[in-house]
């Protein structure tokens, strides 16, 4: 909201404050000022001077010679290219010194060697448009039409500077969308009283129930409506005062009617409408829901097909007006308009809301609709705009202004105790500041020993219950007030994380150990990464975004590889020559779609690795390990994987004990690989972490171990290149030998000093018994049994 | 027989000091002493001696036996100390040549920053709970007071999925979940994903804020201010000071900002801080009356306080992040600034 400081200071005293400590205050009371904007305060040294003589410039075509009388300043030369003045011609000019309106500095200069000691200005030199002064808009010299004295300043004599507060205002406080608004809180504040705008106006005896007939068919989107007529108005410009205040407020002044409705609606923060009431047919205002198909021509020229959602202000015939948004076309304001009808409604916030959104059409009328306005500027609304007609002389008032109102003028009553407001802020504020302050926001107070009945003014509907008048009071009284209280009066809780929670830290921390890096990355992803990597989402469907930053990030992921493949491609690009990295975030599957319940959301994990360290062997590593930290109590396997985005032959599914499998790991099929552009092997991996977080319940429990020497067998066999050493460890595992209490493959061999199509595996057994020492030829006796089985599947000793 | 002890002696002591290796020395211990070396021989010879000399002798051949073995070991001992001397010389090292280090990695910023507020709140008895990230329009906003086409719902822009199924644009929907599911005393903080259709320099459509909320008997805003400044002295440091001013939040009343002074400058004025010593850090307030109704608790009975911090920003504050789109771009030499 700007706040332009002349303005403000009509309705609360604030000429003896200092801008900074201003903001303070307001900042210390819930208004944050964003921005001091000091308008053209850096201009000076510009002033009136009359053109005495104006010749060519004797070395350039377009440049003339002048000289100017400045007044006190004396006779001045200056060289100019502005070809609208002439001699006797009263203009600005920078002097030689001056600073204009973009912050520049008007220095002695030499225009093709003749010496000029200043520059004439039009408006953007000094700062203003029409609404400061006619002619000012426009880029040429502005010639002034008024007999100035020569060498008076232009910035005092136009009364150019002013100090603008932008002050943000929270979404609970509309009432301070106004000027009056921000005035009010000032006076509170300042302790200062609040001079009320005035909104006194002589009337004729014609009533306004006589000219137009109001009727409101739909009470809830209207509730309270309020009409005036005004005659004999003649349209013209309105005064510069009120023009230069509609200019700060960035408004262009149109005539004066309209000023009038603009003016209002930042002062008081009542939106106006006014009528042409030659094209009221019948004479009649109705307010009432469109029917559907019902079309209306804004008067933006825009035509827009209605529903029975949008509320319409109609005439006898047809609609005039999108009601609290905009007026139909044809209905406003014309140059020979000479009588209105002043509408001052309080539309519903949220309907006008919705409606604006619907049709895309907004305004700042609507705009105001959309923060809430109250009952009680209605009518102050109203009578404020009649009273500047008045003012202004711009027409003749009708008496009795129509107000049809269904809402409850009567101001909100809160019974309730300072003990309970003290309760909540923890501190006692002494009764008579808490009612000195509450009476000084316009609340009405009686305090009946510690109860205490306020009457809530019409203007704070934000206000409803004891908490908002100990918001009140507390932040005039001053939140430094508040002291720091540690939980004194609460109950003792445990905290912490669960069980659960740890384990995630574990794994993390687990995964960091072992040289990975957290990624965190959007929860979105492309629809095209499913087809990219041929990734399977048929069976579960994906979640849709119905208004998506772009189609890139438009579905919810149900799975993470994409962006782990996207992130370590983005590494590599960047010339990251190796690198571990894991996320540890949520999929998203849909029970059905579209959805009508909440989806699962799975927390999943995913590794990826590229370097030239790694191969399948480590990220298997990693995964072993990262298991046993969390103590996941099932022993997994691993088969085959025949994901399409995985090297067949270089990947795995992960498998529990049941069978079910937990994830998948590997090496990046080629073809993946060539598709991102990415030119070496990758290796990802991505594990159901919820589920096998179902099974992180690995129970410790000491084991005897021996204190007998235990013995060793080494163990080289020879089978076929198919047998994978996992078959090997089955086999000897069968023999079922409780004194075996470790296998240990050390070597795997293929080559020319074994047969083709065979391997050798090098098997290191450790025997050993927590009873005694076993015998060699016990060990001799274990390992034949051994050897004897795996002769059974063709696996022989070499 | 005794020249023959002094000369064997002589040339025994003169071998050991002139011998340069162990393994001279220990041939030399076999020719001296060993079974038939010249001590040994000299015994062998004692028979020719006198009988009455003998025992003479024979303490002089041992006497000798002792000289000898004793120069023996102190050479020994001598020269294994100076092998060894040389051997540390000649195993000098660069002790200036880069540490071999296991590879680690590292925790996003974001983590470290969520683990250091749970640890800190974990203390004060809050317990963690994660609630859904596609939440109910009911529970992301209605439940929380703020009804559909509320001006409030200016202040966060959503992402929708169906009209009341939404990503969830703060933390605060793990409020209603805890309230509607748990009774009082209640001290929670629900840390998480929240999505805004925002996207440049200071905003991305994901951050992560960490929700606060207690409701019990007697809680006031005190105890939010207490619990908070202590909270936010672990983070920022013992320094700091905190600031309450007055704020808006549909689901707090009162509501307020939460300000520490700039941990940077102590308050004078810096870039950080913009130059007003102050730093706004998070939002908070008193669990508004309508939002314990909506959730089944008697507000006539019990009060509470929330607040919501976001994670990215008090990670932009402690570690200097310049862009928040950082934390989301995955590069290793970004995440492993922060091991």
């Amino acid at each position: 909201m700007r706040i332009p400081k002349s303005w403000l200071n009509e309705y609360v005293d604030v000429s003896n404050i200092s801008n900074a400590e201003l903001e303070s205050k307001l900042f210390s009371s819930g208004f944050e000022v964003e921005e001091v904007i000091e308008v053209n305060k850096c201009v000076k040294n510009i002033v009136t001077c009359k053109i005495l003589q104006k010749d060519r410039h004797p070395d350039a075509e377009k440049l003339f010679v002048c000289q100017v009388d400045a007044g006190r300043y004396g006779v001045l030369q200056i060289v100019t290219n502005a070809t609208n003045v002439s001699v006797g011609d009263i203009v600005p000019v920078a002097l030689v010194g001056a600073v204009l309106a973009d912050g520049m500095e008007i220095k002695k200069g030499k225009l093709r060697g003749v010496e000029s000691m200043g520059m004439f200005c039009g408006g953007e030199e000094i700062g203003i448009t029409d609404e400061y002064y006619d002619g000012a808009s426009g880029d040429s010299v502005l010639i002034f039409h008024d007999d100035f004295e020569l060498g008076a300043d232009v910035a005092e004599l136009l009364d150019i500077k002013e100090t603008v507060f932008d002050i943000s205002v929270t979404a609970n406080r509309p009432d301070c969308q106004s000027i009056l608004g921000i005035a009010r809180e000032v006076s509170a504040i300042l302790k200062t009283p609040l001079k009320m705008p005035n909104t006194q106006y002589k009337t004729t005896s014609t009533k306004v129930i006589d000219k137009v007939k109001v009727s409101v068919l739909d009470n809830e989107l209207c509730s309270r409506y309020m009409a005036g007529y005004v005659s004999d108005i003649k349209i013209e410009p309105s005064p510069k005062w009120m023009q230069k205040r509609l200019a700060l407020m960035g408004i262009r002044a149109i005539n004066n009617i309209v000023d009038i409705t603009n003016y209002v609606l930042n002062e008081i923060g009542q939106p106006m409408h006014a009528f042409d009431y030659r094209e009221l047919t019948g004479k009649e205002i109705i307010v009432r829901r469109a029917e559907k198909g019902e079309k209306i021509v804004t008067l933006d020229e825009k035509e827009f097909e209605l529903d029975e959602n949008t509320l319409v202000i109609c005439d006898a015939n047809k609609p005039s007006a999108l009601a609290g948004i905009m007026g139909g076309l044809g209905s406003g304001i014309k140059d020979d308009t000479t009588e209105i009808v002043f509408e001052s409604a309080r539309f519903k916030r949220d309907n006008i809301r919705k409606t604006s959104k619907k049709l895309g059409q907004r305004s700042d009328s609507s705009s105001r609709f959309e923060k809430g306005v109250d009952t009680y500027s209605t009518c102050l609304g109203l009578n404020r705009a009649l009273a500047l007609i008045d003012e202004l002389d711009a027409g003749v008032i009708a008496c009795d202004n129509i107000d049809v109102n269904a809402t409850c003028l009567e101001k909100k009553k809160i019974k309730t105790s300072l003990a309970k407001i003290n309760k909540l802020l923890g501190i006692e504020v002494p009764s008579e500041i808490a009612v000195e302050i509450l009476t000084s926001l316009d609340f009405d107070c009686k305090l009946c020993g510690d109860e205490l009945t306020v009457l809530v003014p019409l203007y704070r509907e934000d206000v409803e219950d004891y908490p908002d008048l100990a918001e009140e009071i507390i932040r005039m009284y001053g939140y430094d007030h508040i002291e720091c209280k540690l939980l004194d009066n609460a109950q003792i809780t445990v905290g912490g994380r669960n069980e659960l929670q740890v384990k995630e830290q574990i794994l993390k921390n687990t995964l960091v150990e072992n040289g990975f890096c957290e990624i965190i990355t959007y929860s979105f992803i492309s629809p095209k990464d499913y087809e990219n990597f041929g990734i399977d989402c048929e069976k579960t469907g994906l979640i849709k975004l119905f208004n998506p930053l772009g189609e890139d990030v438009s579905v919810m992921r149900t799975t993470l590889l994409p962006s782990m493949v996207n992130s370590i491609e983005k590494n590599i690009n960047r010339k990251n020559l190796e690198g571990r990295l894991f996320e540890l975030a949520k999929v998203y599957i849909p029970k059905s779609l579209p959805l009508t319940e909440l989806p699962d959301e799975k927390l999943s994990l995913s590794l990826g690795a590229f370097g030239n360290e790694e191969d399948f062997f480590t990220l298997k590593g990693v995964i072993e390990d990262l298991l046993d930290s969390v103590k996941y109590s099932q022993k997994i396997s691993y088969i085959e994987c025949d994901l399409p985005f995985m090297h067949p032959q270089r990947s795995a599914n992960i498998l529990d004990q049941n069978g079910e499998k937990i994830g998948y790991f590997g090496e990046l099929h080629p073809k993946t690989l060539e598709k991102l552009g990415i030119d070496k092997r990758v290796y990802v991996a991505e594990i159901d972490y919820a589920y096998i977080s179902n099974s992180f319940d690995k129970v410790l429990s000491f084991k005897n171990y021996s204190k007998y020497p235990s013995i060793e067998r080494d163990l080289a066999l020879c089978c076929d290149e198919s047998v994978k050493n996992a078959e090997v460890i089955d086999i000897i595992n069968s023999a079922n030998i409780k004194t075996l209490v470790n296998i240990e493959l050390f070597d795997v061999y293929t080559g020319d000093r074994i047969e083709k199509g065979k391997k050798s595996l090098a098997y290191r057994l450790t025997f050993s018994s927590v009873e005694r020492t076993l015998g060699m030829e016990e060990v001799d006796g274990l390992v034949k049994k051994i050897l004897k089985r795996l002769s059974e599947k063709d696996i022989v000793l070499r | 027989m005794k020249e023959k002890i002094s000369n064997l002696l002589e040339t025994a002591i003169n071998s050991i000091n002139s011998a340069e290796s162990i393994d001279v020395l220990n041939d030399l211990r076999v020719a001296l002493l060993g079974k038939s070396g010249s001590v040994t021989g000299l015994l062998k010879g004692m028979k020719d001696v006198e009988p009455s000399e003998r025992p003479k002798v024979g303490q002089m051949v041992n006497e000798l036996r002792v000289k000898i073995e004793t120069a023996l070991n102190e050479k020994i001992a001598f020269i294994k100390e100076k092998d060894l001397e040389k051997r540390l010389l000649s195993e000098k090292i660069d002790i200036t040549l880069p540490a071999k280090r296991k590879k680690v990695g590292a925790l996003s910023p974001i983590t470290l920053v969520k683990n250091e507020l749970i640890d800190a709140f974990s203390g004060l008895g809050f317990e963690i709970f994660e609630g859904p990230e596609i939440e109910l329009d009911e529970i992301n906003f209605q439940k929380l007071n703020i009804p559909k086409d509320h001006p409030a719902r200016d202040m966060q822009d959503t992402f929708y999925i169906t009209e009341n199924i939404l990503l969830r644009t703060h933390t605060s929907p793990g409020q209603v979940r805890v309230m509607t599911s748990k009774n009082p005393p209640i001290k929670v903080m629900c840390p998480g994903r929240v999505y805004r259709s925002d996207d440049d320099a200071t905003h991305s459509p994901i951050f992560h804020q960490i929700e606060g909320l207690v409701v019990d008997k007697n809680i006031s805003l005190c105890d939010l201010k207490g619990s908070l400044e202590e909270i936010l002295k672990r983070i920022f440091g013992d320094k700091i000071k905190t600031r309450l001013r007055p704020s808006y939040f549909p689901f707090t009343e009162p509501s307020v900002e939460i300000d520490v002074s700039c941990f940077e400058c102590g308050g004078k004025g810096c870039k950080l801080c913009k130059g007003t010593g102050w730093i706004e850090v998070l939002g908070a307030g008193m669990v508004n009356r309508k939002v314990l109704e909506n959730c089944g608790i008697d507000p006539d009975v019990y009060t509470g306080y929330a607040f919501g911090i976001g994670l990215e920003r008090i990670a932009m504050l402690k570690y200097h992040v310049p862009d928040i789109r950082m934390y989301f771009d995955s590069d290793i030499r970004f995440i492993k600034q922060f091991k």
